[in-house]
């Protein structure tokens, strides 16, 4: 990058906050996505808005491409750049109001996710989004890949609680969109379309939140099914019963193998399938959907179901899921973590493509994942130094995404399309699709500066 | 290095909130991620040895809260310490390494006699005084802040005064070796007094050999794995020497480091020496019942700040708390991220005052938030640092190692 530039954007952010060493540029080539890495110019790290909007102002007057990033942890390529500018929001990171009237949370996008929860949750508050990744996270990078998490089913995703946003467009001009109105159908409905445009429209420099009341209570269960139909089949009758788990978790057997393997928690090897389910709510409701969710789990041939009665043993529950993804990437060097998502019904049948693929590309993918949102995440266990087997994993996962489309699905539920998943997106949304997305981002940036070559 | 380990860091991103560099600055290249990364890139070709990478590298505490927090078993922690290893290992030992570590530090006579800044920072401190010594300008700056973590020393160390054996009290169940570590012996031997007691006093014979010598964890910091492996092997010929069931020790690091002997020397031995090795709380956790009926009340609010040494790199955590929770009237209040680093690390502090003190100064606002009047930790580097930090900040605050608060409930 031209060191006269370089200096330019220096004197926004002061020394401290400019990096253009080979060294910091080559750790920020990379996110959280394997195989993929690309060096950008420089890495900038602003304190503020006004740094923000100086920033995007200098960067389009030189047409130099601005990519957003906040912890890293992007799982589509999408917080990479080819030699521009990378402009990492930690330190925009301060919770800025908690409105108990309103219910709602006002944030920098710097902030951690986990954080929120902390805060709301201290007030008797709830924020529900959980991506995996919530402990490190960001607020910006969840709204901008709309993330999901664990308590989807019940509680939706990232986009259902983002009220207003801030947004600082290509050319630094601020847009500001919703706030904290419940009703608002003034002109066309931005936030929705900055919810997960993924860098590409806008950065985000405020970020208003829905809060709901914490549940009060909630029951963790366990369930083992010798038959992984049954299981598919007992998610379906569940909800079938009009009770809407908090929590609906499967694990296949590949991940049940490895769990026990690696963490010793008592699974059987016998099984096909294991679910977590939990309930939450007013501890009377809970109670009674507890008992429906035993008694189809019963009636669906499980061969163990297990509710836990103190909150240790609901630990123990659970372990076994949250052990998944660490029991899967210890067996091999590199993981492949995909998040093909099809409508509820079609759970069994996807999982029988997720089998069939890996079977006919001879490759190791272990299946868990939101089984109640019909969000799986088939991890294919590979070596990145073996290319043979990396290139039937792709092939492998074609054709999943193919069924997923195919079944009404998507090829990516929480995870975004980034770079990863560019080539799969006009199978989805076709000619038209891409079309409509081109357009918009050309009302946005028509000089196509921000986070450029992302999602088509 | 094994490039298969640096290749198993899948850079999912969940050791950042864990690591404490990365907390004060944002940095990828300060955090375990980012220097996994430049390990591997270095390894790779894609990036050459320069003094900013090693600058980089050298901001790791090797505390390995991220080994902790990782999915997939990467000690990014561990692996920035093998990789300073080898590179100074490779370099050569100095004049003033070869001096430390071979002439001074297996021989605790010599140790012990030294000068003052010697006994102060024994263990993994002398990696800071060699590179201390050998650039004499920096010398000044260090040796003050040295001198600001230096608490009364005792007039002579423990090794020298403890008799060799001390008989179990009552009836005896077992013989238990004691490991004392050098800068428990030389600066906090009130603590290791009270190991010795609680262990004679549960029904052990303790041994403790005055010809052990050091761990060896100061040989490893400073690039020296020869002399590591010979400490290991005196130790393990020492301690062979006795019918021990454990090889019991109140200091973190050396607990760590000893149950690694097996790992360093592949021989029978030197496995079957670090089997036998505990940390003092393991020992006292299997006798809870015992010692609860032994304890008298302490009314007084106490919280625990874990130790790397002790919570990370031994996967020790639950034993100290249920030990604390026995004290009848004692108030346990648990610390807000008390298995974050409190920024001693060896002697990181010297070499990196200022990210050191950032780091203290989130502990003790944690310290402060637990409302406790007393922190009990066990591990000398942890005590140095937290007393100093105490003393400028939250002077009403007692210090203890945990075998120091179980002997004074059993006094009271």
């Amino acid at each position: 990058m031209n060191p006269s530039f370089t200096q330019e954007l220096a004197s926004i952010v002061g020394q401290q906050y400019i990096l253009t060493d080979r060294e910091s540029l080559a750790v920020y080539g990379y996110d959280s996505t394997p195989e993929i890495e690309s060096l950008p110019g420089a890495v900038l790290l602003p304190g503020s808005t006004d740094e923000v909007v100086r920033i995007m102002k200098l960067c389009h007057e030189a047409g130099v491409t601005v990519t957003p990033r906040g912890s890293g942890t992007n799982l589509s390529g999408g917080s990479l750049s080819a030699g521009g500018v990378v402009v990492q929001t930690s330190r925009l990171n301060r919770l800025l109001e908690i409105d108990e009237e309103n219910l709602t949370a006002t944030v920098e996008p710097g902030l951690i996710t986990s954080t929120l929860h902390r805060e709301v949750e201290s007030r008797g508050l709830f924020y529900p989004p959980d991506p995996g990744s919530m402990n490190i996270s960001t607020m910006g990078g969840n709204v901008a890949e709309n993330s999901g998490g664990l308590r989807g089913l019940k509680y939706g995703v990232t986009a259902d609680y983002v009220m207003g946003l801030e947004t600082v467009l290509a050319d630094g001009d601020m847009l500001r969109t919703g706030g904290k109105v419940v009703k608002d159908v003034a002109g066309y409905s931005l936030n929705p379309l900055l919810v997960s445009s993924e860098g590409t429209l806008g950065f985000f420099t405020g970020i208003t939140v829905k809060l709901i009341p914490k549940p009060q209570g909630k029951i963790t269960m366990l369930a083992h099914f010798p038959v992984l139909q049954d299981a598919a089949l007992a998610v379906s009758a569940i909800i079938a019963a009009k009770v809407i788990p908090a929590t609906l978790e499967f694990l296949d057997k590949v991940t049940i193998k490895c769990v026990e393997d690696y963490a010793h928690v008592g699974l059987p090897l016998d099984v096909d399938a294991v679910l977590l389910i939990e309930v939450d709510g007013h501890p009377v409701v809970i109670a009674e959907e507890a008992a429906a969710v035993a008694e189809i789990c019963k009636k669906h041939r499980s061969s163990f179901f297990q509710t836990a009665q103190t909150a240790a043993e609901a630990l123990k529950l659970t372990e076994a899921r949250r052990t998944a993804l660490s029991a899967l990437a210890r067996l091999k060097p590199t993981t492949i973590l995909e998040d093909a998502t099809v409508p509820r019904s079609c759970i069994a049948a996807m999982l029988k493509v997720i089998q069939d693929s890996a079977q006919k590309y001879n490759v190791v993918i272990g299946t868990f994942g939101h089984a109640g949102d019909g969000n799986l995440h088939p991890t294919c266990l590979t070596d990145e130094r073996d290319h043979d087997e990396i290139k039937r994993a792709h092939a492998a996962f074609e054709e999943i995404f193919d069924a997923a489309i195919a079944m009404g699905g998507t090829i990516t539920g929480e995870h975004g399309v980034g770079l990863a998943k560019k080539k799969y997106l006009p199978k989805l949304v076709g000619e038209t699709g891409i079309r409509v997305m081109r357009g918009i981002k050309q009302a946005f940036d028509p000089k196509g500066i921000l986070n450029p070559g992302k999602i088509f | 290095m094994d490039y298969v380990k640096l290749i198993n860091c899948m850079r999912c991103g969940m050791c950042l909130p864990a690591c404490p560099t990365y907390k004060e600055t944002f940095l990828e290249t300060a955090s375990p991620r980012g220097r996994v990364a430049l390990i591997r890139k270095l390894q790779e070709g894609e990036l050459d040895q320069s003094e900013r990478l090693l600058e980089f590298l050298s901001l790791c505490l090797d505390c390995q809260a991220c080994a902790s927090a990782c999915p997939c078993g990467v000690n990014a922690g561990e692996l920035v310490a093998e990789f300073t290893c080898e590179k100074k290992s490779a370099d050569g030992l100095g004049f003033m390494e070869d001096l430390i570590l071979r002439k001074l530090v297996p021989h605790p006579d010599r140790l012990e006699t030294s000068m003052v800044p010697m006994r102060l920072y024994q263990n993994s401190g002398l990696q800071k005084l060699v590179r201390t010594l050998g650039v004499l300008k920096m010398f000044p700056k260090p040796l003050e802040r040295m001198e600001g973590l230096l608490p009364s020393l005792p007039s002579r160390s423990l090794r020298q005064e403890i008799s060799e054996v001390t008989p179990a009290v009552g009836t005896e169940r077992g013989t238990v070796g004691f490991f004392l570590g050098c800068v428990m012996s030389l600066i906090f031997s009130d603590a290791s007094r009270a190991t010795i007691k609680l262990l004679s006093v549960l029904g052990y014979k303790v041994i403790t050999p005055r010809n052990q010598v050091c761990c060896g964890a100061p040989n490893m910091l400073g690039g020296d794995l020869e002399g590591l492996k010979e400490a290991a092997r005196t130790n393990i010929d020492i301690f062979g020497g006795y019918m021990v069931d454990f090889i019991v020790t109140d200091c973190g690091g050396c607990g760590a480091e000893l149950k690694k002997y097996g790992h360093h020397i592949e021989e029978e031995a030197a496995s079957e020496f670090s089997t036998k090795v505990r940390d003092i709380s393991q020992v006292l956790a299997l006798h809870i019942e015992e010692l609860q009926a032994k304890l008298k009340p302490l009314h007084q609010k106490v919280t625990y700040h874990d130790p790397c040494h002790i919570a990370h790199c031994q996967g020790i955590r639950k034993e100290p708390r249920d030990l604390l929770k026995l004290v009848p009237g004692l108030e346990y209040k648990e610390l807000d991220t008390a298995d974050a680093c409190c920024g001693s690390a060896g002697t990181y502090n010297i070499a990196k005052p200022e990210m050191s003190d950032k780091i203290l100064h989130r502990k003790l606002d944690t310290v402060r938030a637990s409302g406790a009047e007393i922190l009990v930790t066990s591990n000398p580097g942890c005590l140095l640092q937290l007393k100093k930090g105490l003393a400028d900040q939250l002077p009403h605050v007692k210090l203890m190692h945990l075998t120091e608060i179980l002997a004074q409930s059993m006094e009271n």
